[in-house]
């Protein structure tokens, strides 16, 4: 369907975080940074989310609710990890119940550091997030397409 | 008879375009009330060229069938009525399908979008009694249901029917499901209900329910501006002023109040509708 590049809209969860790349999370949404200008739209719904920001680091308990998270999400999906904590599991790292950062759970694209990241930082990763999302966009396409002409062989085959 | 053909066929291609406007419109403007830059106006359209290009998910397969449902009930509604037919069957219909839309939220599993639907079918009971006294009054200033009698009268409807046009703007606001009463589908992520009836919809079937909302917010402005249309052709001038304030007083509203329980909504909504549009339809059965 050629450029989805317009409409990104993201989910934003919460693991265990301090609460402080959240607040700079929702701070992109205020008049200030206006994250909407580009289409961009806070969903709470990850059914209908297109890129997943993940803030905290994993524990045992939210593990399966991530990962729940990431497989409801619809292709094409992007996910951008913000702070250390979800990068790497920032100053909690050694705690007794904590995994890691994301990636030990679901496959992170991009990685945004800082303690707390600044709304600025956040919206950079965003951005980069929007062009691969579009690449990973026109790539699916491009599966679609090889897949139909595969069906047209197999029924000319049948044929 | 060509002219309720042209009507519908208007409709059926111009009400998306004009639905998706009207709603980028609403996002640009509640962005300029917040101090903010907002989107572009054509977002909506950005937003459902998205959402069709993305992954089909299924939830449960009865719900994509309703929401279709939903769609061919909304847009036959507004054929209906451009094409010039019965208001009160265009609300009945309307009803209906506003019926399947709660069911395809009821079918999932989500307590959201159960939630959701609950507070839905609540609302439909909130906003039924005064789009019913609407189409009352219409029968009693023209002396017909049907649009393309009212649309011939000598004089617009709302001279005699100012109370049942404030009722139905009130109850608008409901409709269009805008705050304080945005109870069933919340604009704003991170709310009690996530997105109420449409949780747990897949990208795909969310685009299908936007696209049928366009549908039905053209209908309803199109209903507003029947309050204003007679036989002289400028009244269709006015009609369209009178439209464009009505949304605009709507996005003031949606961005100055907050949320209230539904007991509220419903005493509101039926104070409203029994007190002002019933004392109309009061002096105009004494007046006939
Ligand atoms: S990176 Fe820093 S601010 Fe962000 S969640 Fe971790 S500890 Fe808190």
């Amino acid at each position: 369907m050629g450029n989805v590049k317009r409409s990104p809209w993201l989910l934003h969860y919460d693991g265990s975080s301090c609460n402080g790349c959240d607040i700079e999370v929702l701070a992109c949404l205020t008049p200030v940074y206006d994250a909407e200008r580009f289409g961009i739209i806070n969903t709470g719904d990850p059914m209908q989310a297109d890129i997943f920001l993940i803030t905290g680091g994993i524990n045992k308990a939210n593990q399966a609710v991530v990962k729940q998270l990431y497989d409801q999400m619809p292709r094409p999906k992007v996910v951008v990890a913000v702070g250390v904590c979800a990068c790497t599991g920032g100053v909690f790292k050694e705690c007794y119940n904590i995994i890691g950062g994301a990636d030990t759970t679901i496959p992170v694209d991009i990685y945004v550091p800082g303690c707390a990241a600044r709304p600025q930082a956040i919206i950079d990763g965003i951005v980069k997030a929007i062009d691969l999302w579009q690449a990973k966009a026109d790539k699916m396409e491009n599966v679609q397409k090889e897949l139909n002409k595969l069906d047209k062989l197999e029924e000319k085959e049948k044929k | 008879m060509t002219y309720r053909i042209f009507g519908i066929l208007a409709f059926l291609i111009f009400a998306p375009l004009l639905g998706g406007l009207l709603s980028g419109l609403d996002r640009k403007i509640s962005a300029r009330m917040q101090g903010r830059i907002g989107p572009s106006i054509l977002q909506p359209f950005y937003d459902v060229r998205k959402l069709l290009s993305k992954q089909f998910i299924i939830v449960n397969p009865a719900q994509i069938f309703l929401v279709i449902s939903f769609l061919a009930t909304v847009i036959v509604t507004g054929g209906m009525f451009f094409g010039g037919s019965d208001i009160l069957l265009c609300f009945f219909l309307l009803s209906t399908g506003a019926t399947f839309l709660i069911f395809a939220a009821c079918i999932t599993n989500s307590p959201y979008s159960n939630l959701g639907a609950s507070r839905e079918l609540l609302q439909m009971m909130c906003y039924e009694p005064a789009v019913l006294l609407a189409c009352i009054g219409f029968y009693l200033a023209t002396g017909s249901f049907n649009v393309s009698d009212i649309i011939q009268a000598d004089l617009p409807a709302i001279i005699k029917t100012p109370g049942f046009f404030v009722a139905f703007v009130f109850i608008l606001t409901i409709k269009l499901r805008k705050s304080p009463f945005d109870l069933s589908t919340s604009h704003h992520p991170h709310q009690e209900l996530v997105k109420g009836i449409t949780t747990d919809m897949g990208a795909k079937t969310l685009a299908l329910y936007e696209i049928a909302e366009w549908y039905e917010h053209v209908f309803l402005m199109g209903f507003v501006g029947l309050f204003f249309v007679c036989k002289n052709p400028w009244s269709y001038v006015v009609a369209v002023v009178a439209i464009l304030a009505t949304y605009f007083l709507e996005i003031l509203i949606d961005n100055t109040s907050a949320r209230v329980k539904w007991l509220t909504m419903f005493k509101l909504a039926w104070g409203v509708t029994l007190l002002i549009a019933g004392v109309n339809l009061i002096i105009l059965m004494v007046l006939a």
